[in-house]
């Protein structure tokens, strides 16, 4: 209503009161760079990259270019084993690392919120790992992983485990090692958004619940879990894609192996791109993969109603 | 002022308080929770969160071969190394650069379209936003092979410039919905409180609605900063002279090595980790506050 008033307002003379002098073109001036930064590096090369997925496209091995037609689509799905277990891998990934990240971020959040002894400095530490980035964490958990001098030498000294095993060379363990790396880095994140939404939680609720004599766990479950309901398919939601797309991580730290037993679709493409100039093939598997975004971002607009009217 | 815009101006304060008093410590029944159950499962975390931390510190303060569980004798040896021979001052600098000119770029740039989606109504604002919240879901890792053609023909590959553009713009999004929910917060009266009293309307908003955006522009700015710092796979692609390389892509050259030097390996990732632990320290207290403001509403 307020946009189809603000429509049909006809266009102002250049002498008008100054608390309404909004020049119908200021918005657009003011959104300008960030529309053309955003076509222009993003809008651009999503659409490019349909255009390479049907090329043969490698700069290393330009006598094969060309028009592939669905060439690297159907070498995608039937020929190439990999790219299933990226897929499964992935979907793997993604579920484990955002339950854990979630469940460990709520009860984080809730004992950060509690009143103690120490609250400043403990909710501090717990956030510390947040803005720790991927490579860093790769070069922590490298070192704590060593099997010389790593934690698990010294785990071996006091007899848990065996001396000179490598958990990220081993197949078995390989998995549980970067999911405990990426847990390390995430769960903050999760923590420090709970916790912003627990405290905006109303005090008289729980006051009317303790009146009417519910327990703790009735009021968790009854009160404070339906006020972060939005705030948990949010996050989870975003944090999901994110940990799909993000290939810092598992690109220092595994480099995909071994024998791509960590590789991720995103992780794939990035090795196709940068290690295998493989552009064109690269090219369609990102196609694939914002189908699989696509999916998300509807799930994600369905769930949020974002973009409506405000309250 | 009108009497119809007063009317309409006037509900605006109440429910746009920018941000509600803390509650202060007071007894509830809620707080009652046995002590222990606060500080055993907070200990037990903070060793899962600590240790790593620690173990770095270790490998970076103690002597090549050494074993000991504490740093001791202390060597700087590591840091020294790591600083000339494997050129981390270089790749600090330009880590630094592009850092700096992210948060600069992402906060004007985010800054200008979030005050337009929040003070106005326009016709491409819903689609506009739609293309934000879209683009959320364009990772840079999949658009690495166009991001690459694109600065190629730009004549920028090597340049620390094309690193910029690409973080800023994967940046700028999240930043413009966090800068448009801070503003919104802002009332609109109190602007229009400034024109009545002879401000245009940027003068306005640089003295009415700029100074309440502290925590806002804080969080963005260190956000971009932060971001950008961290990121690799720009850098990676996009600068292949080892002279423009930022510290994340050293930190994955140095692990990449065939005999890894865990000591300069450990110094380097302190090294990486200074600028950030700094930011993080000064924004520590906004980043509750900031995040449940600019929290995007369900």
């Amino acid at each position: 209503m307020a946009q189809a008033a603000a429509v049909a307002k006809p266009p102002e003379p250049p002498r008008r009161r100054r608390t309404s002098a909004t020049p119908r073109r200021l918005p657009y001036l003011l959104i300008g760079p960030a529309v053309l930064l955003m076509l222009g590096f993003i809008a651009y090369p999503v659409v490019s990259v349909f255009y390479y997925s049907l090329q043969n496209y490698n700069p290393t091995k330009p006598w094969r270019n060309g028009f592939a037609g669905f060439d690297n689509f159907v070498r995608a799905f039937t020929e190439d084993a990999l790219f299933w277990d990226t897929l499964v891998f992935s979907a793997k990934w993604v579920v484990v690392e955002v339950g854990l990240q979630l469940l460990l971020g709520l009860a984080l959040a809730l004992i950060v919120n509690q009143t103690f002894a120490g609250r400043g400095l403990g909710r501090a530490l717990v956030f510390s790992p947040w803005a720790v980035s991927g490579v860093l964490t790769s070069v922590i958990w490298v070192l704590l992983y060593n099997s010389q001098t790593g934690i698990t030498r010294y785990l071996a000294d006091v007899g848990i485990g065996s001396y000179g095993t490598s958990w990220l060379s081993d197949t078995s363990t390989v998995f549980s090692a970067a999911v405990l790396a990426e847990l390390w880095r995430g769960v903050p994140f999760f923590a420090i958004l709970i916790l912003a939404d627990l405290q905006s939680a109303s005090k008289d609720l729980y006051e009317a619940a303790e009146v009417d004599g519910a327990g703790r766990l009735q009021q968790f479950w009854h009160i404070t879990l339906p006020h972060l309901k939005d705030a948990i398919v949010l996050s989870t939601l975003l944090r999901g894609v994110w940990e799909f797309n993000n290939v810092d991580l598992l690109y220092t730290l595994t480099g995909g192996g071994p024998a791509g037993a960590t590789t991720t679709l995103p992780l794939y493409i990035a090795k196709t791109s940068i290690d295998a100039r493989n552009f064109g093939y690269a090219s369609a598997l990102t196609t694939v993969a914002f189908v699989i975004l696509l999916f998300c971002s509807i799930v994600y607009l369905r769930l949020s109603k974002f973009g409506g009217e405000d309250k | 002022m009108s009497v119809k815009e007063a009317v309409k101006t006037a509900p605006v304060p109440a429910p746009a308080a920018p941000e509600p008093p803390r509650p202060g410590r007071r007894h509830r029944a809620w707080d009652e929770v046995p002590r222990w159950q606060i500080y055993l499962p907070l200990s037990v975390y903070l060793l899962f969160t600590l240790i790593p931390f620690y173990w770095i510190l270790l490998f970076s303060l103690r002597p090549a071969g050494s074993t000991s569980l504490v740093p001791w004798p202390m060597t700087f040896d590591h840091f020294e190394k790591v600083w000339t021979d494997r050129s981390f001052a270089t790749y600090f600098q330009n880590s630094v650069l592009v850092g700096l000119a992210t948060l600069v770029t992402t906060t004007l740039v985010a800054l200008a379209g979030g005050y337009a989606l929040a003070r106005f109504d326009f016709k491409i604002k819903r689609a506009f936003m739609l293309a934000l919240l879209c683009s959320q879901f364009v990772p840079g890792a999949l658009l690495l092979v166009p991001l690459f053609e694109i600065f190629a023909e730009l004549k920028m590959i090597n340049s620390l410039a094309s690193v910029v553009i690409a973080e800023t713009v994967f940046q700028l999004p999240l930043s413009m919905i966090l800068i448009s929910n801070f503003i919104k917060n802002v009332p609109y009266s109190l602007e229009e409180a400034a024109w009545v009293d002879g401000c245009n309307r940027l003068t306005a908003f640089r003295v009415v609605v700029l100074p309440l955006l502290r925590p806002g522009l804080i969080a963005v700015g260190s956000f971009a900063f932060v971001g950008s710092w961290n990121h690799f796979l720009f850098a990676l692609m996009f600068l292949n002279n080892q002279e423009k390389q930022t510290i994340p892509v050293g930190l994955n050259t140095l692990m990449g090595a065939d005999s890894v030097d865990l000591g300069a390996l450990a110094a380097g990732g302190i090294i990486a980790a200074v600028p950030v632990v700094i930011v993080f320290a000064f924004i520590q207290k906004w980043l509750v506050t900031g995040f449940s403001a600019g929290a995007v509403k369900g």
